[in-house]
């Protein structure tokens, strides 16, 4: 449920006018228009229709987010349309019903003739049959014909387990090849940019790439060159492939032609566990997937959420993942003050520091990368202590397509969680003024290197308790008297809230490294020994908890977040 | 080595955009223009040229690579076009092919256009010249030669300087 809904003021949605066609011989009542690539009203296509009905229809070249081409003939169908008299009235069957004219070749009316499903209107009265067996011999020629030049190199593909002339191949295809010609070879293994190789004899044209790079990314680098059954992919001489979404044509790939540099001879794709989550590279929050396997992550793909991504994400973001595995991982709890090596004791002695400490003397920097669900418990924290608090601003470069300027994930969470303010960053010099006139006397700090912003060695050497969780080593978690290690968005559950006010939830895919827990596990337990209890043990009810205690997530489950997300009426 | 363009020829070309209702429809008219001035479409050609149709190079490369007629290197000052559609292939282009071949020292067996290392000529097989009835012709640059003999062949070589 979103909060944003405002029921009042919305004018009732104009009717929608609807054809009614069958399908495979089931009446079906569609819409007349619908949603182009571009979200642009269009009249219906026979695929849009035939989705509609439930039948679905193979294709590679048509993509809902890309122009359509209707190139690879894979959508074929059989159709026909209510047959006109001379009268141009319909003509009726005995039983009242439009006697249909199905499409047939124009000097052979005993064969039909197919229409690609992704290009053709529907029309009033339309019979559809993508489940014929004339459409299924369409399917099979065309498949038939896409593989003729294909090198059927499937064992050592990188796209073998999600290929699309695999798949069709099984559903559609034919067992035995007709083929005793020689095969047409290709250039294999083009380095097309920086982060793309491009197997030209896997390619069946379908210009999927050529289109989303051109029409979406307006960066028209590549084009098919050459002639007949030499046609190949290519970028003009010279220039590389090479802007911030290329790795989006790897996903748009419908076989193994376009591989990814970062994940190709990885990882067969089979063995990876998909888990959803959030891209944290920015604050727009592109929706993910994660794919991992035996706690070591592979790759991140874009997963489709029309109101925040549609179904891209950025290069830059995409290869963030490498930190999440390394080898210098903080994996160890330690207290350097009695040498503790374990949660319950590093905590406790945490708690009893913070309890005896006087109010005000306690200031904490949280990072804007942390979760809501922390955040918040770091805000109970320093309520109670009477704690300054803030985040740190983290500002990049943005475009106009994907990219934020913004580099945090979870700016917003952090003001609406009341850790930052509007100008995030501003208490900073505060806090280090404070802790040089000697009023702040410990300061907690949670993902941040605050070293590089704002509080130099020299000033947090003043600090007589410094508390300190992060991911990675860095100056900070040197000098810290508790380090507490975290976790990366992967190894954990939580919510983040975009740059527009979008509420989004992440899953776990890995497990962390070392005795490394998530930050919301150990605040819950420390708020608990310093402020008192919660009444909650899982993120689903500290989640609950929140949406009570924040105003602007009032309302709000965890459940009901779901894998899209909510906005927020912020 | 840079890339200019005479100012006689821009200016040509110039006028030419105007004929179409769109820049991009000069393409072929352009590589047309520039093949006939420097015997070869370059790389630097093709940038010109798309910069001056406000389009991509990969738009005109695709163009360029499409048509056998468009050379990407440079081909030999006399140029040989040898029909091989149905007719002359019956009536003896692939002999004649051959033969030319064999007189220049060129592989007949090779695929495209052949030329001859002092860049004196070029032998290619061409699609119909449209003079089926006397086959097998040949084109020597501009001029149509039909009926071509081995004789009338090596004849056509030596006029050629």
């Amino acid at each position: 449920m979103s909060t944003a809904a405002n029921p009042e003021t919305k004018p009732a949605p104009p009717p929608v006018e609807t054809v009614r066609i069958k399908v495979d011989g089931r009446d079906i009542d569609v819409p007349k228009m619908m949603p182009d690539w571009q979200g642009k009203l269009q009249p219906t296509t026979m695929l849009q229709a035939c989705s509609l009905a439930g039948a679905e229809v193979p294709h590679y070249c048509y993509h809902p987010k890309l122009p359509i081409a209707g190139n690879c003939r894979m959508c074929l169908v059989e159709f026909g349309t209510p047959m006109m008299g001379p009268d141009r009235k319909p003509v009726l069957n005995p039983d009242g019903s439009s006697k249909i004219a199905k499409s047939v070749l124009p000097y052979e009316p005993g064969t039909p003739r197919g229409a690609i499903a992704c290009a053709t209107p529907i029309s009033p009265g339309m019979e559809i049959y993508p489940g014929s067996t004339a459409t299924r011999q369409m399917r099979e020629a065309v498949l038939e014909s896409l593989l003729i030049n294909h090198p059927l190199d499937c064992p050592i593909c990188d796209q073998a387990g999600e290929c699309k002339l695999q798949e069709y191949s099984v559903e559609h295809g034919q067992a035995t090849s007709r083929f005793v010609e020689t095969k047409v070879h290709k250039p294999k293994q083009v380095d097309l940019g920086p982060r793309i190789m491009l197997d030209d004899e896997r390619c069946i044209l379908c210009t999927r790439c050529i289109r989303f790079t051109k029409d979406l990314v307006g960066d028209d680098a590549l084009g098919i060159v050459n002639r007949g059954s030499y046609n190949t992919i290519a970028s003009f001489p010279g220039r590389t492939f090479d802007n911030n979404y290329t790795l989006n044509t790897v996903d748009l790939c419908p076989v193994g032609a376009l591989t990814s540099k970062d994940f190709r001879f990885q990882m067969r794709v089979w063995f990876m566990k998909e888990t959803k989550s959030v891209c944290t590279s920015c604050a727009t929050g592109c929706n993910i997937v994660i794919g991992s396997r035996e706690d070591r992550v592979y790759r991140y793909e874009p997963r489709q959420n029309d109101v925040v991504n549609a179904s891209w994400m950025c290069d830059a973001g995409r290869l963030n993942y490498k930190w999440i595995g390394r080898d210098d991982r903080l994996a160890a709890v330690r207290s350097s003050r009695t040498g503790a090596r374990s949660w319950p004791a590093v905590l406790s002695e945490i708690a009893q520091t913070l309890r005896s400490a006087p109010r005000g003397s306690v200031a904490v920097i949280a990072s804007a990368r942390q979760t809501n669900e922390e955040l918040y418990l770091v805000r109970k924290l320093a309520t109670h202590l009477g704690a300054m608090t803030d985040s740190v601003p983290r500002e990049g470069e943005g475009d106009r397509f994907l990219v934020n300027e913004d580099k945090n994930p979870n700016t917003n969470g952090a003001r609406l969680t009341g850790i930052a303010f509007t100008e995030m960053g501003i208490q900073i010099p505060k806090i280090a003024q404070a802790i040089r006139s000697g009023q702040v006397q410990t300061l907690i700090v949670i993902g941040e290197d605050v070293t590089q912003h704002g509080i130099d060695s020299e000033t947090l050497a003043k600090v007589s308790t410094l508390i300190v969780s992060d991911i990675l080593p860095n100056e900070t978690t040197r000098r810290a008297h508790f380090l507490l290690p975290g976790c990366a968005h992967a190894e954990k559950r939580g919510t983040f809230v975009n740059g527009k006010g979008r509420l989004q939830r992440f899953l776990k895919a890995v497990e962390p490294s070392g005795e490394a827990r998530p930050e919301w596990e150990f605040l819950k337990e420390l708020v608990e020994q310093v402020v008192g209890p919660t009444g909650y043990t899982t993120i689903e009810g500290l989640f609950n908890q929140m949406a009570k205690d924040v105003p602007a997530f009032a309302g709000l489950e965890w459940a009901g977040i779901a894998d899209l997300g909510v906005n927020l009426a912020i | 080595m840079t890339f200019t363009v005479p100012s006689e020829l821009e200016a040509e070309l110039n006028e030419l955009i105007t004929h179409y209702p769109q820049k991009r429809s000069a393409s072929l008219m352009f590589l047309h223009a520039l093949q006939e001035h420097f015997g070869h479409i370059s790389k630097e050609a093709v940038e010109w040229t798309a910069t001056k149709l406000e389009l991509q190079p990969i738009n005109i490369w695709e163009l360029v690579t499409f048509y056998p007629m468009f050379r990407q290197e440079p081909v030999g000052r006399h140029q040989i076009k040898v029909c091989r559609t149905l007719s002359c292939a019956l009536g003896g282009s692939h002999t004649l092919h051959k033969h030319l071949c064999s007189r220049l020292g060129l592989d007949s067996k090779k695929h495209g256009i052949q030329t001859t290392q002092d860049g004196k000529f070029s032998v290619e097989f061409v699609e119909c010249l449209a003079s089926c009835g006397t086959a097998p012709v040949a084109m020597c640059n501009e001029t149509f030669h039909e009926a071509v003999t081995q004789e009338k062949a090596d004849a056509i070589l030596s006029e050629c300087r």
